[in-house]
């Protein structure tokens, strides 16, 4: 079985963002970046996928040269070989033309992604890709298995879960609890070193989308301290003040 | 042209998040001239759908076909592109939510349009220019984007617009597109609903517990506030690591982004991918034994108390106020 999974090169949950050239580009001073947290357990699936059913892990990400160190630590988790489509991946459009065309290359059975990037939050690299393959796309999924040609996975809906069988190939969108997170080993960062990282330059596409500047929220204003005695007065504020209830 | 709206049904009626798309549709469309359209697909009711036109659409598209009850984000985007083509619409609005991006993202790889995720507020027309409005970096910040396609397609996150309500009626007219096989190669086996009666985010209001609940046996109070206020419930990771409550309530950076006008967090410290699911609400309430817990620092109300003295007295001052 062949898997293609798709990483993002993402500032860490816990950084403070900012931004420098009057806002129009993210502040990288002191961000530790990481693989983005849903693509972790896309990865983590594909690498136990790999291990029940043989076959080869690909990583892919479409971004710049920094990204790589996110790139070797997909490869120490357990992935074969990686693909960076060198280019700053700004717009979902993009992007998604891009994995598409390194798909077509490569008939793989399952493309796995996680279920949005947290840069971007956007959740819809997945259906694009899925579209531009013309084969179908879920997410989020929670659980996935293979039998043969079949994929059995599990999807969250509005206020549950879905149980669905489908045909192979298939792009998902990966949440927990379909595998939990991996950390390389030491014998996993040693062969990581000498695995294949390819480096291929972006096909063209058209502009969509373009973005402009970025600003931050307005802070939040002080907080009111309700003091333990007068809980109930918060009732009181939340209709008359807030007006939230 | 009108402005196309893809709505999401649940027993028969548009779902609320799907009510502020329309209202959102409705203003772009008075921005260009043009009115708004609503698409609805599967089983609904036909006097449900008529009340699009109070959140200010003119029309609504009903494609009844049963294939298309259930959630298809294949087939639901071949259909909204036929819609489209019929109505030349160039704009196309989606609800944020995981089917309403998987239909606009699957939508715009056909119309070659751009799609923009995550908007919070109506956009700036000037001429051609058309800007807007994002949430990336989960919430920590806000994008501006400069869209250049022909078709535009946006999901509108919950609370950028008001749903409008002005008690007019929209035309309801049925809509027969042509259904492509392909779309519905996979087979549910099966489908597990929560009991909950409230989805997180459609709830106007959200009780929320953390590791500070001490234990799933101790939810009883939360669940009392979360009844009284007619809440849904939510709750931190751990919480759900621990499984003393289901995955589908755990909020955060690596849960499910809320934006209620309110959300009281009970014996949660406010981690800060806690805090990124829940940037979006107006009002936040904390209720926390701690007066350090960095919660505090993005709550509007806080109570430095123990979570299982005061819930039962909210609840019960609830009670008493009604
Ligand atoms: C990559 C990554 C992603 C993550 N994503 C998420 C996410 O999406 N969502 C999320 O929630 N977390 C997420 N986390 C975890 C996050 O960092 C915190 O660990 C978590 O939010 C803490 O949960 P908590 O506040 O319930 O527990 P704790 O931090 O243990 O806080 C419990 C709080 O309860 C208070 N308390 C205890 N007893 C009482 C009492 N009797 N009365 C009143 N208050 C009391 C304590 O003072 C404390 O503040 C993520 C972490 C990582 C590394
Ligand atoms: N630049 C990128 N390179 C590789 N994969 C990406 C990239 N951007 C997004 N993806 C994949 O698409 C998923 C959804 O991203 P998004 O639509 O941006 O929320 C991510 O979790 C990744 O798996």
């Amino acid at each position: 079985m062949k898997i293609l999974v798709c990483i993002t090169n993402v500032p860490d949950t816990t950084a403070k963002i900012a931004f420098v050239d009057s806002d129009t580009k993210l502040n990288k001073t002191g961000i530790q970046f990481i693989i983005g947290p849903y693509d972790d357990y896309a990865l983590a699936r594909a690498v136990e996928l790999k291990e029940q059913h043989g076959g080869t892990v690909t990583v892919l990400n479409v971004g710049e040269a920094e990204g790589e160190p996110q790139i070797r630590k997909a490869l120490a988790i357990g992935a074969d070989d990686a693909i960076r489509v060198n280019a700053e991946p700004t717009d979902s459009y993009f992007v998604a033309a891009q994995i598409a065309h390194i798909a077509q290359q490569n008939n793989y059975d399952l493309i796995l992604m996680g279920r949005e990037s947290i840069d971007y939050n956007s959740g819809v690299v997945h259906g694009l890709v899925g579209e531009m393959l013309g084969i179908p796309s879920f997410s989020p999924v929670m659980k996935l298995d293979i039998e043969g040609t079949t994929a059995k996975l599990a999807r969250e809906i509005d206020g549950g879960k879905e149980y669905l069988e489908a045909p192979l190939p298939l792009v998902l969108g990966c949440q927990e609890p379909i595998a939990e997170w991996k950390i390389p080993n030491m014998r996993g960062i040693m062969t990581a070193r000498t695995k294949p990282l390819q480096v291929v330059e972006p096909v063209a596409v058209e502009d969509l989308a373009i973005n402009e500047r970025y600003s931050q929220p307005a802070p939040k204003g002080q907080c009111k301290m309700i003091p333990v005695e007068e809980v109930e007065k918060l009732i009181t504020l939340l209709r008359t003040e807030a007006k939230v209830l | 042209m009108s402005v196309l709206v893809f709505v999401e049904i649940d027993n028969g009626s548009i779902k609320k998040l799907s009510q502020e798309a329309i209202t959102y549709g409705a203003e772009v469309a008075r921005m260009i001239n043009a009115t708004a359209t609503v698409l609805a697909l599967g089983a609904a009711d036909e006097s449900a759908l008529a009340q699009a036109g109070s959140f200010g659409a003119t029309k609504v598209l009903h494609a009844s076909d049963p294939k298309l009850t259930h959630e298809n984000s294949m087939a639901y985007a071949d259909v909204l592109v036929q819609a489209a083509h019929q109505e030349g619409s160039k704009v196309i609005i989606v609800a944020k939510s995981g089917l309403g991006d998987a239909v606009a993202a699957r939508a715009a790889a056909k119309l070659k349009a751009s799609v923009i995720s995550g908007i919070t507020s109506l956009p700036e027309i000037n001429g051609n220019s058309f800007k807007v409005t994002r949430s990336i970096y989960t919430g920590k910040a806000f994008a501006t984007v400069d869209i250049r396609s022909e078709i535009k397609i946006l999901a509108i996150r919950k609370n950028a617009v008001e749903a409008t309500e002005t008690g007019n009626m929209a035309t309801v007219e049925t809509f027969s597109p042509a259904l492509n096989d392909a779309n519905f190669t996979a087979k549910v086996t099966d489908v597990e609903k929560s009991n909950a009666e409230l989805s997180l985010t459609e709830a106007d209001i959200i009780v929320s517990g953390g590791r500070g609940m001490k234990g799933p046996e101790n939810w009883q109070p939360l669940l009392d506030l979360a009844k009284a206020l007619g809440a849904a419930t939510g709750c931190s990771k751990p919480v759900s690591d621990l499984d003393w409550r289901p995955h589908h309530e755990h909020i955060g950076q690596t849960g499910i982004k809320v934006a209620p006008n309110l959300y009281i967090a009970c014996g949660i410290s406010g981690a800060i991918q806690h805090l990124a699911g829940v940037n979006g609400s107006k009002c936040i309430v904390v209720i926390n034994k701690d007066p350090e817990a960095p919660f505090f620092k993005a709550a509007d109300y806080g109570i430095v108390g123990d979570i299982f003295e005061v819930l039962p007295r909210l609840t019960k001052a609830i009670e008493a106020s009604k």
